[in-house]
């Protein structure tokens, strides 16, 4: 399992386009992904939990990344959080 | 003849039949299923023909409104796609057996609460999303899929309000105008209705809806917001001769539109439009304006009934900037006081305002709501070409303390790992005859200056604009209130730096060859104004040298 912290820098936060975009992105792994704010965890491919989340330009959330190819996951997350968040 | 007044969204005349839009009613009853698994298949099925219909409406969408509007129909299919969502309605299903239009609408209801109960209303809006999609599953669900439009010909469409995807969907070349009665000025419904340039107004309130029928004669008037149902002969000729004026104005666009502003003899200048919120981009885009050279940010203040918050700003910024497609927008910084305010200011009532605590002076009395509005503002700036403008300067020593606060401002931004935009120009008004001569002083420590000919012709000449006995004593062309225009256009550009007129004499076409000839680069005039001006530009030769 790994996992890795990012603060939200798009203005608008995790809205619905990057969230889709997520939800996508983490669809075509084979790893299970996850995203936690605060004390809530929802599924990196679901759309409207990760709209759920609220998070905000300058909120930490954690990423984990569980099965699969863990490293090549965790490379692919980390690229699209810092290129759409 | 029957009035209604509502709020304009999208300004033009129409004159035609009313065509009351019905949507199929999405009443849902709750029935009990013994075959969940058939059930399921058919709401496999709805899901898929709500995708195929969404994949329409997108495409069509993408073609008629740009990408960035169509965006909102990738994210529905994408929605109609969610596990989340689909596990909640097939457990319902095989959990209770109950019908599949049960197990949307309900699962609809939860979803757009959670969304409702968030504080943001960015996201509280997106309850809308899932009732919109949920209501074309539930529809996808029934047999009868037409939506009814029977009339003739092109029609005035009534509803009580339009979902973005009714408002897309709708065919625009047999639409007049759309005339609501609820919906609100930021809805995705307005926004669109403004790309399609079909002319629209919201909240005509319910009553109207009664007191109308299919194929009654009606004129909607969207720069005014107002519905005139079985007008008399006067009314329509009145709106014809609306339509007219407007027809003429298209010609004029269509002449005019996408020119360059040069004379005869090749001398340039920006026309830029004035606005005073951000619903006038529409207007400011339709006139072709090379780019907003004066956006007054009192509207923010004024129609609030607290402060409006850094958040509340930025967001209004940068949607500004980001309409304008890195074309320029000056925005200038709070001009209110004792004459316009707010209660929640709670300014003293002043013997004098206009020589009052106001503007830049009130901004520095209080520097917290300066700083405020500056950090909305820089926030802003990396979404378009943002140039700040303070307004009523009169000396270098305040001058000083704005752009201290400025470069505080910046460095917190930085501390706090902000961006802002480095190249984000500061420019000042010249609207106190003080700053028009001192103005060889001030060129050096801005990047710009942007002329209020209403309030220099104000203070220069001393008389009160606000008192109509004084109205023959107040020449706007005077010639002191020239001579201090070109003399800050003089130390501008000893100084390398552009200067522009914001005030009511940028329009004044009678002037346009002396401005011209004094060198200023840029006149910012209302939206509307901007084409007659750029046709005014293009029939002056300067290469005479005399003036006329």
């Amino acid at each position: 399992m790994k996992t890795f912290e990012y603060t939200i820098k798009d203005e608008l936060g995790l809205h619905a386009r990057p969230a889709g975009l997520l939800a996508k992105a983490a669809k075509a792994l084979d790893s299970t992904v996850t995203v936690t704010k605060g004390d809530k965890t929802v599924g990196a491919d679901r759309l409207m939990a990760l709209m759920g989340l609220c998070a905000k330009c300058g909120d930490t959330v954690t990423v984990t990344i569980d099965g699969g190819d863990e490293a090549a996951a965790e490379k692919a997350m980390r690229d699209f959080f810092e290129a759409n968040l | 003849m029957n009035k209604f007044a509502g709020r304009g969204v999208c300004g033009g005349v129409a004159v035609g039949r009313i065509s009351v839009f019905r949507r199929r009613d999405v009443q849902v009853k709750r029935i009990r299923v013994e075959d969940t698994a058939a059930e399921l298949l058919r709401l496999s099925a709805a899901k898929e023909a709500a995708l195929s219909q969404l994949r329409e409406i997108y495409e069509k969408a993408l073609t008629e409104v740009g990408e960035a509007n169509a965006a909102i129909f990738e994210i529905h299919m994408m929605m109609v796609e969610d596990e989340d969502y689909n596990d909640a309605i097939t457990e319902m299903i095989k959990g209770q057996s109950v019908n599949a239009e049960y197990a949307v609408a309900v699962t609809a209801d939860n979803f757009a609460q959670m969304f409702s109960a968030m504080e943001d209303a960015y996201m509280q809006a997106r309850a809308a999303d899932v009732r919109d999609i949920s209501n074309r599953i539930i529809k996808c669900l029934g047999q009868d899929m037409s939506e009814q439009h029977t009339a003739d010909g092109s029609v005035i469409i009534c509803a009580d309000d339009l979902a973005p995807s009714e408002t897309v969907s709708l065919d625009k070349d047999r639409v007049l105008a759309f005339v609501t009665a609820y919906g609100s000025l930021n809805s995705h419904t307005a926004i669109l209705a403004r790309s399609m340039n079909i002319p629209a107004m919201i909240g005509l309130g319910e009553e109207f809806l009664s007191a109308i029928n299919d194929g009654d004669m009606a004129i909607a008037d969207g720069s005014t917001g107002e519905l005139t149902v079985c007008p008399d002969e006067e009314a329509l000729a009145a709106a014809r001769e609306k339509q007219r004026a407007e027809s003429d104005k298209k010609a004029l666009l269509q002449k005019l539109k996408g020119k360059d502003n040069v004379t005869i003899d090749g001398r340039r200048i920006d026309i830029f439009a004035n606005i005073g919120s951000a619903d006038a981009i529409g207007s400011v885009l339709l006139n072709d304006a090379g780019g907003i050279g004066l956006f007054r940010s009192e509207f923010l203040y004024l129609e609030n009934s607290d402060y409006p918050t850094e958040e509340q700003q930025f967001t209004v910024y940068r949607r500004v900037l980001e309409s304008m497609a890195g074309r320029r927008v000056v925005i200038r910084t709070l001009d209110i006081g004792a004459d316009k305010q707010a209660d929640y200011f709670g300014l003293d009532k002043e013997e004098n305002p206009a020589l009052g605590l106001r503007a830049i002076r009130l901004c520095l009395t209080r520097p917290e709501i300066f700083r405020t509005q500056l950090r909305a503002l820089y926030r802003a700036s990396v979404f378009g070409e943002l140039c700040i403008m303070f307004p009523m300067i009169a000396s270098t020593e305040e001058l000083s303390e704005i752009l201290d606060i400025c470069a505080d401002v910046r460095k917190e931004l930085s501390a706090a790992g902000m961006e802002y935009a480095e190249d984000t120009q500061l420019g000042i008004m010249i609207e106190t005859p003080a700053a028009a001569l001192i103005s060889d002083r001030l060129a050096p420590m801005v990047d710009f200056f942007s002329v209020g000919t209403n309030d220099l012709t104000q203070y220069t000449l001393a008389v009160d604009r606000q008192n109509p006995r004084l109205e023959r004593f107040c020449d706007t062309h005077h010639e002191a209130v020239l001579r201090l225009i070109e003399m800050s256009a003089e130390n501008a550009h000893d100084n390398g730096k552009w200067i522009g007129i914001c005030g009511e004499l940028a329009a004044d076409t009678a002037l346009t060859e002396r401005f011209l000839r004094m060198g200023i680069d840029e006149l910012s005039v209302s939206p509307s104004y901007v084409l007659k001006l750029r046709d005014k530009v293009r029939s002056l030769d300067l290469s005479g040298g005399g003036e006329t």
